[in-house]
């Protein structure tokens, strides 16, 4: 029997080199099977190799080393410097609980057969068994909670669309990642499409919704290919359709693209995007599970949410709330990111702390340099400082904190990074993708690079920074959304924790 | 990246191919960009007739996003991201490096009409930064040499 050969099509890892490995192997006869990665980004391009005792990893694997590893018997796992033994075995993928990314990395993302061969559409398949309320009921119990950042409960969503009335509905999936620091929802899409497709056609059935529409950001054009063929797939074996695996629930899906509007992510935004006009937030109420696209009652989820539902499903809700604290029940999918050494994919349960995340699993930075601060939950999570490392990951401990899990990226800085200058990006970025509605948001933003320029400059320190503590309140209380909302956290953070940065020329000198 | 040159024909075929969509705007016009390289001024009356919209209305969605060109972009792209992530592995220094050597600021076009950068925030590879993207491939782990490579490359 030949082994089989698996290489990651991912992004990063492609970004890193993974086709040329590929092509590399191809031309010596030896045609991979192309799969997600299992997010341990400081080793891809990894390659796995199916042996008798079970895949073995080498990695990362250049195409300048394929020569050499095939002369090692790369094939038969055979002995090489790069040799990372059974990967599962490797200690940042050991300590993980992977229950949403249970198959990503492992499986050919667009074979139905290895998806159901590692426990695929057993959820759907329970789920077809039970009435809809039952369905909503079970999620409601799982605990699980808005995995895109807002934290609210899947389940009571859920509920409320089912409870309104209407000739039509619909499932809409958030896939606009726009956080920096975050990929977990890319790695989905990429490597297990057909989970979230699962995820969505059993929120149809538990809301009476048979319309869904992916909304995925133009930046991800690889995910937005997956997703599309999985969607072939999934409709041609009669998964998608008028009769979902042979029942009689409908329900289909089409992808949609983005266009680099970070604002989309914001859910009402991205519902007006979806109706094609300009990404502008609608001021809630009414609730999108009231009246959502266009005009009727939309369930719409974050990527992961979805992706989740699948094994709560299949596994049973007290499974899933088993792990967890507080009221963060289940697994989150943690995103290590930035100067980190050991940079991927942490799925744990909530309550790890800050600390263990960066310290222990990140390995600290990649420059080799003291950690300085960290921004967890993207462009509007706020800078926690090494003292705030004891902080769990949970909704409620990093809100006691003034900061926020969002999205789950944690992006780690170095002693170099200079925080006003962090501080100052924040309400660039939130000027660059104001959507124009709020005037806090849109005009504050941009006094706020002003009143930050004149600090760097020392200029009236004490008086702007008053200033900016002011306009950082106006912008909080007086936002639409979470992104004038938001933005806040970073500068304030940034200023409370790190207030040496702000006491004008001189240290920017330095920096 | 060879592109069309406009004609009206086409164009009108093009919007006809997704008009009947749900909230056929954002797909028509990736469609009309991907053909034409960018959404030139004589496409908005047709989508506004297609769609029974005001041409207002269609302005109003085209300049909203940051992804729609009015202009056909160099025969390369390369986007630089330019958000947190990479901020923490030396992007900013890479994103000045590579304006000063193209001879160019954030969306510009060298003189040759050879290479476009462009700012991106965030392309999902943020465990690799810093990152880039070239003709829609992504890089990662980007440093000065490559990032020179590749410039020398495109031009």
């Amino acid at each position: 029997m030949t082994a089989r050969l698996y290489i990651p099509k991912d992004s990063a890892a492609v970004a890193v080199g993974a086709d040329d490995v590929a092509q590399t192997f191809a031309a010596r006869g030896i045609d991979a099977v192309r799969t997600g990665s299992r997010g341990l980004y400081w080793l891809e391009p990894t390659i796995e190799v199916e042996t008798p005792e079970g895949r073995i990893a080498y990695g990362p694997v250049a195409a300048e080393d394929v020569e050499g590893l095939l002369a090692a018997g790369v094939m038969e796992g055979g002995e090489h410097r790069l040799r990372l033994g059974k990967p599962e075995e490797i200690p940042f993928l050991k300590r993980q609980t992977r229950l949403t990314f249970a198959r990503c990395g492992i499986v050919d993302p667009l074979s139905l057969a290895d998806y159901r061969a590692h426990g695929g559409y057993k959820g759907l398949e329970r789920a077809l068994t039970m009435r809809p309320v039952a369905v909503v009921e079970e999620v409601t119990q799982s605990g699980l909670r808005g995995r895109g950042g807002a934290g609210f409960p899947t389940g009571i969503k859920w509920k409320t669309v089912l409870d309104t009335p209407s000739d039509q509905k619909y499932i809409v999936c958030n896939a606009d990642e726009g956080d920096s620091g975050t990929f977990s929802d890319r790695m989905i899409m990429e490597g297990d499409p057909f989970v979230l497709i699962e995820g969505m056609t059993i929120a149809g059935i538990a809301t009476g919704a048979t319309d869904g529409f992916i909304y995925i950001r133009s930046e991800y054009p690889a995910a937005v290919e997956t997703m599309e063929a999985a969607i072939r797939v999934a409709r041609e074996a009669g998964h998608l359709g008028a009769n979902v695996l042979g029942s009689a629930y409908a329900f289909d899906l089409t992808v949609r693209v983005g266009a680099g509007a970070y604002v989309c992510g914001e859910e009402t935004s991205l519902l007006e995007s979806l109706e094609g006009r300009r990404g502008q937030v609608r001021a809630k109420p009414p609730l999108p599970a009231i009246k959502g696209l266009f005009g009727k009652p939309t369930v719409i989820n974050n990527v992961i949410s979805l992706a989740t539902v699948p094994i709560i499903l299949a596994q049973g809700a007290a499974f899933y709330r088993d792990f967890g604290m507080g009221r963060s029940r289940g697994t989150m999918p943690i995103q290590l990111a930035g100067n980190v050494k050991h940079g991927g994919l942490f799925e744990a349960g909530f309550g790890i702390t800050l600390g263990e995340l960066v310290d222990e699993i990140g390995g600290g930075t990649a420059s080799g340099r003291a950690v300085r601060a960290v921004q967890v939950g993207g462009p509007l999570g706020a800078y926690f400082p090494r003292d705030l490392f004891d902080t769990p990951f949970d909704y409620e401990a990093f809100a006691a904190r003034d900061g926020l899990i969002g999205h789950g990226g944690i992006v780690v800085f170095d002693d170099t990074v200079d925080m006003l200058k962090q501080a100052r990006f924040a309400m660039e970025f939130c000027a660059i993708e104001s959507c124009g509605k709020c005037t806090p948001c849109r005009i504050g933003s941009t006094r706020g690079v002003e009143v930050l320029d004149r600090i760097a400059a020392g200029e009236k320190i004490n008086a702007n920074t008053a200033l900016i503590e002011d306009l950082c309140n106006t912008l909080k209380f007086g936002s639409l959304c979470a992104l004038g909302g938001f933005t806040p956290y970073p500068v304030m953070s940034a200023l409370t924790y790190f207030p040496e940065d702000f006491t004008g020329p001189q240290t920017l000198a330095a920096a | 990246m060879p592109f069309e040159a406009w004609e009206e024909q086409r164009a009108r075929d093009i919007v006809a191919a997704h008009a009947g969509e749900a909230g056929a705007t954002l797909p028509i016009l990736h469609a009309l960009q991907e053909v034409f390289g960018c959404v030139p001024e004589a496409a908005v009356p047709l989508i506004a007739d297609a769609l029974n919209l005001s041409r207002a209305e269609v302005h109003g969605t085209i300049t909203f996003y940051h992804d729609f060109r009015r202009e056909t972009p160099g025969r390369h792209v390369l986007k630089l991201c330019r958000a947190e992530a990479c901020q923490s592995m030396g992007g900013d220094a890479l994103g000045a490096r590579a304006c000063a050597r193209l001879g160019v600021d954030w969306g510009g076009t060298t003189h040759d009409g050879r290479v476009t950068l462009d700012a991106v925030f965030c392309l999902g590879l943020c465990a690799t930064a810093p990152s880039a993207m070239i003709d829609g491939k992504p890089v990662g782990r980007l440093t000065e040499a490559r990032l020179d490579k590749m410039i020398e490359a495109a031009l």
